[in-house]
């Protein structure tokens, strides 16, 4: 028997990288910007997506729902007369704890993407994997609620790392936790310097505007992250 | 579990340079910085890798450390954590501070050199042919 080392030299996560591009060109041919929303379970994702994307003025907004299983964030979404398109990784996609190119290929299809000006991604909520995966968004938000823990930029670097929009949520909560915002913001800025932060509460709709803003300012910033 | 969805990726990589061939060995990078748990991906690379050109196949893993270069004073560092100090180290003034993403010296967001590897550095293949049984495209999903 014999052996050969073949050199390869590639990332593994090429062909993710491949498929993601496509995406992102699908998109851009349309026109749509594409946000990629990312949390831990319960942060608050689509109680923000509720307070948020039924007043963005002339901006055209459909939402993708990634979830192991079930359609009840879907049907949330579509209570506002948004475009929505569930993806479950449940089905065929082995119960993944991410969103990945492909998947997000698979559902590009349902969605009429002439009819928007923005799509937001929510991303399975998880802290960790959904970090490693472009899914050929132009931007990465994340959302970290103050039931979480100031720790937690520390635990997970990868993901506060990866994000450029940390949005800090449930403050109204703060009076009844011994919760430090300073030092949550102040490790957000030890593993990720620089990134843009702010405080809301999708419940009471404190700097909901500041968040509504953020995502309409998405569509004018054509190519800002590869 | 993202390192099922990793070694799927691993595994796809190395048989798309297999040139239809058994794999015997794959030497990956994995830097410091990715989260990815080295015995969760040699557990799940184990079984993604099941009837295929890849079973068997001994996975080498070479870890990256980190380190970031100020882009104003061009020094380095490493922003990874220390190992965990024990209680006694750790005194009454609690842990040391980690290490930031910012240069120690001049506040300057730092590049990444190193740690954000993960990569398919090299495969070893033999010229025995594939088991009988063996597809290209096995995957658990």
């Amino acid at each position: 028997m014999h052996r050969t080392k073949i050199k390869v030299a590639e990332d593994a996560l090429d062909a993710n990288q491949t498929i993601a591009r496509a995406n992102r060109d699908d998109f851009d041919r349309e026109g749509v910007r594409v946000v990629n929303l990312m949390s831990a379970p319960g942060a608050g994702k689509t109680t923000l997506l509720e307070a948020s994307l039924s007043d963005l003025g002339d901006v055209r907004v459909g939402v993708l729902e990634g979830d192991v299983q079930g359609s009840m964030d879907a049907d949330r979404i579509a209570g506002l007369h948004i475009p929505v398109v569930q993806l479950n990784t449940h089905n065929g996609f082995g119960g993944e704890c991410h969103l990945d190119a492909n998947m997000v290929r698979s559902a590009i299809p349902d969605l009429d993407l002439s009819a928007i000006d923005l799509l937001v991604i929510e991303n399975i909520g998880n802290l960790v994997c959904p970090a490693e995966f472009r899914v050929g968004e132009d931007v990465r938000a994340m959302i970290t609620s103050v039931t979480e823990g100031e720790d937690k930029p520390l635990k997970y670097p990868l993901m506060f790392r990866a994000c450029e929009l940390v949005v800090v949520n449930k403050v109204d909560l703060l009076p009844h936790l011994d919760f430090d915002v300073d030092r949550l913001l102040a490790n957000i800025e030890t593993v990720n310097p620089g990134a843009q932060t702010m405080l809301v509460s999708a419940k009471t709709g404190e700097g909901v505007a500041e968040f509504r803003d953020w995502l309409s300012g998405v569509p004018s910033r054509a190519g800002a992250v590869a | 579990m993202h390192e099922l969805a990793i070694g799927s990726a691993i595994v796809d990589t190395a048989v798309k340079h297999a040139r239809g061939q058994r794999v015997t060995a794959i030497d990956v990078r994995l830097g410091r910085l990715r989260q990815v748990v080295p015995d969760s991906l040699a557990f799940y690379f184990d079984i993604v890798s099941r009837d295929g050109p890849c079973e068997g196949a001994d996975l080498r893993i070479e870890h990256v450390d980190s380190s970031l270069r100020c882009p104003a004073c061009w020094c380095e560092w490493d922003p990874a954590p220390p190992p965990m100090a024990t209680h006694e180290e750790v005194g009454a003034d609690g842990p040391p501070p980690l290490p930031s993403f910012r240069c120690p010296t001049c506040n300057e967001p730092g590049k990444v050199l190193t740690g954000g590897e993960l990569e398919v550095e090299s495969i070893e293949i033999s010229d025995e042919a594939p088991s009988e049984t063996a597809t290209p495209e096995t995957q658990l999903t």
